[in-house]
């Protein structure tokens, strides 16, 4: 190469263009391959068509199903966005108040922070049988998972979070006359916000991989429900588009606490850079 | 008359000695900047002072009383970084500690009170040359600015001593003059007392009006944690002996700079 220039200077003139790449490949491959497939066996279930996935999705969308006369797509997802809402809704209240005590409070520090640790070593989904025999089969039970699987994590990253800040702004705080409770409010709190922001979002795969297990297990209705049922019949025209749908969301969730969080704490960001 | 009395302070840590016997008394309204080798204990001095941690031995009176355990707001402290609120506005920093002594549960002044306290905040952000950015974050200012806030801060409490950790040791040397006229001007007007740590042996004999020296006296080859540092130059700035008759001090004096 000529005048080479090293590779990790250059750089494309349209990243979007190049980040579109690799999906239109995946995307002309399916379409490839259904066609393939179909004009085989007409009746293959593996790779449904496109104009057949869209079928079988608006059907679920806009009629009203046979058996239980509701519209089952919005039916599934008001109820997996219900459950993920509640999961994780407490979990973000109490990681924020145990991130605070824990964090801020030698005492309790010594207390709970082995607890903390050991709890976030229990692999959340092996004690999914112990929440159907405690709080039966119900929605409890897949909120309990979620709140169960998120919780440790979230209370050991705003611990430490808290315990970051710098001491100097500790010390200062005493000396402007701040009791323990004023500094939690004015000083920690407002700074740990933007962190609890960052440990939703990273909380938000696992929340999901929780949700769709108990659905799986137990339910009857919701996103995970729903796919695990229609796995019977190899029903990829229903499997396809609820996995896209969940893939959207998911990143529609982040994308909104990513845009909040710039929104409200940019001065977090600049004061990292400067 | 006395405002400080340091006597006989030990600070250990483990095995390790950092500060050993040290003693002096401060006169009220007194200037003193401290001086001494890199690692010999300044910082953990004023920590002691700032009540951030408490001597292994000895005892620390400001008028003659022991200080309290923790930090109080009759102490106001400005550090090398760190020690102003990011989240919070320039006038929002000041405003703080009047917000603390005014609400103790929610720790926010509303309505007529705040008004009251933002007019005393922007007096003090008057004073220290910073009303202009009354609205701005703390990123968005220069490090001799956020010094100055960190300043103005601590001022709003009216402490009866001000201690300073390497204050403008972060600053170039252009803003550091105006930072010393600041410092100057505020102790003259202010009443209270000044405890200046700095590595810089010029501005401690510019501003001073007393210099204290700190260094090792004993050291053991074998151990050099056995022994602790102590005072070993106490110089009176403002007495006509002024950077006379100190033979030996150039040599200490080298290791700071
Ligand atoms: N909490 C601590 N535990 C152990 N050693 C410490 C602690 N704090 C300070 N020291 C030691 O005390 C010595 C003096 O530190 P410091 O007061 O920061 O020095 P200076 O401010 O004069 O540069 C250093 O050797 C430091 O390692
Ligand atoms: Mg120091």
């Amino acid at each position: 190469m000529p005048h080479g220039v090293r590779w990790i200077n250059r750089k494309p003139r349209s990243a979007a263009l190049l980040a579109a790449i690799p999906l239109a490949l995946l995307l002309v491959a399916y379409l490839a391959g259904s066609s393939v497939r179909l004009a085989e066996n007409p009746n293959d279930k593996l790779m449904p068509a496109p104009s057949t996935i869209a079928e079988t999705w608006s059907r679920m969308a806009f009629e009203p199903d046979t058996r239980t006369g509701t519209r089952l797509f919005w039916e599934d997802t008001a109820a997996s966005l219900r459950r993920m809402g509640l999961g994780l809704g407490i979990a973000t209240t109490v990681a924020l108040g145990a991130g605070l005590f824990v964090g801020m409070l030698p005492y309790a520090r010594a207390t709970f922070s082995t607890l903390v640790a050991v709890l976030s070593m229990i692999p959340a989904l092996s004690i999914l049988p112990i929440l159907f025999i405690v709080f039966g089969v119900g929605e409890l039970a897949k909120v309990v998972l979620i709140v169960i699987g998120v919780l440790p994590f979230m209370v050991r990253d705003l611990t430490q979070r808290v315990v970051e800040l710098p001491l100097e702004q500790w010390v200062k705080a005493q000396t402007l006359g701040a009791s323990s409770w004023q500094l939690a409010v004015r000083v920690v709190l407002p700074q740990i916000l933007p962190r609890l922001i960052d440990a939703l979002r990273l909380s938000l795969g696992p929340a999901w991989l929780f949700l769709i297990s108990a659905e799986a297990i137990s339910a009857t209705s919701g996103l995970g429900y729903r796919i695990f049922l229609v796995r019977r019949y190899l029903a990829m025209d229903v499997i396809l588009p609820y996995v896209l749908w969940i893939t959207l969301l998911a990143f529609a969730f982040d994308l909104a606490l990513r845009l909040l969080r710039r929104r409200r704490y940019g001065w977090l960001d600049a004061e990292a850079a400067g | 008359m006395t405002q400080i009395s340091v006597r006989n302070v030990w600070q250990e840590y483990g095995d390790k000695v950092v500060l050993e016997r040290v003693s002096f008394e401060l006169a009220p309204h007194t200037f003193c900047t401290v001086a001494g080798p890199s690692g010999c204990g300044k910082s953990t001095f004023l920590r002691l002072l700032l009540s951030q941690e408490t001597p292994t031995r000895g005892e620390i009176r400001i008028d003659g009383e022991p200080i309290a355990p923790e930090p109080m707001p009759d102490r106001g402290v400005v550090f090398q970084r760190y020690s102003v609120f990011p989240h919070l506005t320039v006038l929002g920093n000041v405003v703080l500690g009047l917000e603390f002594e005014g609400a103790p549960f929610t720790g926010r002044l509303f309505g007529a009170a705040r008004r009251r306290a933002e007019e005393e905040a922007s007096e003090v952000l008057e004073k220290v040359g910073l009303f202009a950015e009354r609205h701005s974050r703390p990123h968005e200012l220069s490090g001799g600015m956020r010094q100055r806030l960190s300043i103005a801060q601590t001022l709003i409490k009216r402490p009866r001593l001000l201690l300073l950790d390497e204050p403008f040791g972060a600053l170039d040397p252009g803003t550091r003059g105006a930072m010393h006229e600041l410092v100057t001007k505020l102790f003259e007007e202010g009443g209270m007392s000044v405890f200046m740590v700095t590595h810089d042996l010029q501005e401690a004999f510019k501003l001073g009006t007393r210099l204290l020296v700190f260094d090792k006296v004993r050291v053991d080859e074998q151990a050099p944690e056995r022994y602790g540092a102590n005072i070993t130059y106490d110089i009176p700035l403002d007495s006509p002996l002024r950077r006379h008759g100190y033979v030996g001090i150039e040599d200490t004096l080298q290791k700071t700079a």
